[in-house]
């Protein structure tokens, strides 16, 4: 049951996995280009994961905690803000919410629906360039994990 | 994995019938998806002590919780409700018995009536702190919400584990401002308290009693039935918002600036008051720690000395108004003069003022939001630069105090001392988690608590018994000082409610005793708060 025991080479695996899948273009590239699924997962997105996860800043000009936390954590070699990512996967966002990431809990079915998940990772997906996805993906991958 | 005690055919059909009751798709029962409901933040991650969950269910009316509860009775299968299951830090969304089925009532999640003109509020339990506040504001209502912090969870099942929050008076005490509840009980029957119980009553959620025994409190930290509707007093929304800060020079001025702050607050001139110390930011400098850390604590002359060379005051207290604003002004103006004179030498500073309503961008901004009843997760600002590799989650240590300055220095003295020398990091860096410069928290309208946050790690078990057993030794320590937890994780449950044991645990076999009578199967969460089931008794008392 140790299920959430993930050490950064599996972090390596998945982003890995996720460059492939971005590197054939195709189910990825179709998703992220459906303009429904993408509104449906902005909305999904703001009501999850913008409280942690948005661009807007607070009091002070601080980013909000998870953004912060994601500037602290990758220096500038990816964007903060997760929907400003060019590199993230399906998979990779899916696995993160029903995983969870150090103080970040996993989500249950009842409150992000799978429907909402498939969504939000079309959202997250949406401005992939496979090609440079790829590649960001392996510059990412050295420092995935906790 | 099968609840205990119960064979796979058993088992089998009750899962047939939960799927009757609430439709296929809400019956959880794949690895995957009954590894959700293992608390994300249990103390006991990996370790033969971790709770586990059989199955989940989630029903959508108070109709499919009677059939679930009906179906869990014929085949004597223990469930354990949850509401959000976002009570991390105190147990999460796991049940107590491991193997227990999940009851989730996060599908349910109306807001069923809101009042501007009369203040009150009645929810279902899958409604969050988030979802309450945008419904008021999309409607328009005149009324805050009380919001703990972080504000994921629900008003519902925070009240039920006497959660707390940040405004004014009594609203702070989720529990105490509920009125009136709709509970399923073990038998599947539904009962309503209060004014509930009057057939088209029309003060359910205004007037706590109705007639007889008041119930309610028997279906918080407890398993006595259900919850499924809840009513809350609403706080209206004030006009204006002030705080302004008091600083004490001298050690022994938290004496004054307690007493003269609790009058401020129990007479409903200001809000929650926030206390804190100047010497916080200066106390990781080795010249500071080393008297701070010193072996039986400081004298007083040399915590001043301290403050002296720091060019610091000893203690702080933000100080908040709600209302209108001349009267809020005045309030201020009336705090600064009773404090004046009550501490020499003592300052203030102004700090915030707003008027509402407040645009999207000045809310932003808000320094605290939950002291304007704006939920966030802001205080999950975990990693720093000071600390690049965040917790896995956190446990919390809650122990009340009197409101008295004497009462916080002796707790200091005495939980710094139990808990030096234990090898974990705190929550927010090294060091003890209690000490001279430890402030009490002041959710509660009449009580301190004297709270610590503890690290868990789902890679490193050795630090987390670690933490057990630091935390099972500060349980023992509060107790022989009079000072008991209001609020504690699983792990932790049995331990403080034997805490509570005046004239023979006369309280908890009393529990018992309900518990027998209303839940004869034992069928709802079994071991909440150490009231386990009678046919479970000897295995875990």
């Amino acid at each position: 049951m140790n299920r959430r025991t993930f050490k950064s080479t599996q972090w390596v695996a998945l982003f890995a996995l996720g460059g492939l899948a971005l590197g054939g273009l195709d189910a990825t590239a179709a998703q992220a280009a459906d303009p429904s699924a993408i509104a449906a997962g902005k909305a999904a997105f703001e009501y999850h994961c913008a409280a942690c996860h948005g661009r807007e800043r607070v009091a002070g000009g601080q980013m909000l905690p998870a953004t912060a936390s994601l500037a602290l954590k990758y220096k500038g070699a990816v964007p903060a803000a997760l929907e400003d990512r060019r590199d993230l996967t399906p998979a990779f966002v899916e696995y993160t919410v029903r995983h969870g990431v150090a103080v970040m809990p996993f989500f249950r079915k009842t409150m992000v629906s799978d429907a909402d998940l498939d969504a939000i990772a079309a959202y997250l997906t949406r401005n992939n360039a496979p090609a440079s996805a790829a590649a960001a993906a392996k510059s990412t991958a050295g420092t995935a994990g906790k | 994995m099968l609840p205990p005690g119960i064979d796979a055919n058993t088992f089998a059909a009750a899962i047939a019938a939960f799927k009757e009751a609430v439709g296929e798709q809400h019956v959880y029962t794949s690895n995957a998806d009954v590894a959700l409901y293992r608390d994300a933040y249990d103390i006991q991650w990996g370790l033969p002590g971790e709770r586990q969950v059989s199955a989940a269910v989630a029903p959508t009316s108070v109709e499919e919780v009677q059939k679930v509860v009906i179906a869990a009775n014929r085949y004597r299968i223990p469930i354990y409700p949850i509401s959000t299951g976002m009570n991390l830090g105190y147990g999460g969304s796991a049940p107590n018995y491991s193997g227990s089925v999940v009851i989730d009532l996060k599908l349910m999640n109306r807001v069923i009536e809101v009042d501007d003109k009369r203040h009150f509020a009645i929810v279902e339990p899958g409604v969050t702190y988030f979802d309450f506040y945008r419904y008021v504001q999309d409607h328009g209502l005149k009324v805050w919400i009380d919001t703990p912090d972080p504000g994921w969870g629900s008003p519902v099942g925070n009240s039920l584990d006497h959660g707390v929050g940040y405004t004014y008076m009594n609203y702070r005490d989720h529990f105490y401002s509920h009125c009136g509840m709709e509970v399923v009980l073990p038998n599947g029957e539904i009962l309503r308290t209060g004014m509930g119980a009057l057939p088209g009553a029309q003060t359910w959620a205004e007037y706590h009693y109705g007639i007889g025994p008041y119930v309610d409190g028997l279906f918080s930290q407890s398993n006595m039935g259900i919850v499924t509707k809840m009513g809350f007093h609403l706080f209206p929304a004030p006009e204006a918002y002030r705080s302004g800060t008091v600083f004490a020079p001298r050690r022994r001025d938290l004496i004054a600036l307690i007493d003269e702050v609790n009058y401020l607050e129990h007479s409903g001139t200001i809000g929650q008051p926030n206390y804190g110390t100047p010497l916080r930011a200066v106390a990781q400098q080795p010249a500071v720690r080393a008297v701070m850390e010193k072996v039986g604590g400081p004298t007083d002359a040399e915590f001043e000395t301290v403050a002296r060379e720091q060019h610091l005051p000893c203690w702080s207290c933000q100080l908040q108004f709600y209302g209108a604003p001349g009267v809020i002004d005045a309030g201020w103006a009336y705090a600064k003069e009773r404090l004046a004179a009550a501490i020499p030498g003592a300052t203030f500073r102004d700090d915030l003022s707003y008027r509402f309503p407040l645009t999207h961008e000045q809310e932003l901004q808000i320094p605290h939001k939950p002291s304007l009843g704006v939920p966030n997760l802001e205080m999950f600002r975990s990693r720093s630069p000071m600390n690049p590799k965040p917790t896995d989650g956190h446990v919390w240590f809650s122990p009340l105090i009197p409101k008295s300055g004497e009462a916080v220095l002796e707790a200091q003295r005495v939980f710094g001392e139990a808990s030096r020398g234990v090898d974990v990091p705190t929550l927010f860096g090294r060091g003890n988690p209690y000490g001279p410069l430890s402030t009490p928290q002041t959710w509660m309208y009449r009580a301190f608590v004297l709270i610590s946050g503890w690290p868990i790690s789902r890679e490193n078990p050795a630090q987390n018994q670690r933490v057990i057993d630091a935390l099972r030794h500060l349980v023992q320590v509060g107790a022989e000082h009079g000072w008991g937890e209001y609020r504690t994780p699983p792990a932790f449950q049995q331990e403080v409610v034997k805490t509570y044991s005046f004239n023979n645990h006369a309280l908890h076999r009393f529990h018992e005793t309900l518990k027998d009578a209303v839940d004869p199967n034992g069928i709802i969460a079994a071991g909440r708060y150490g009231i386990w089931p009678k046919h479970l008794r000897d295995k875990h008392e």
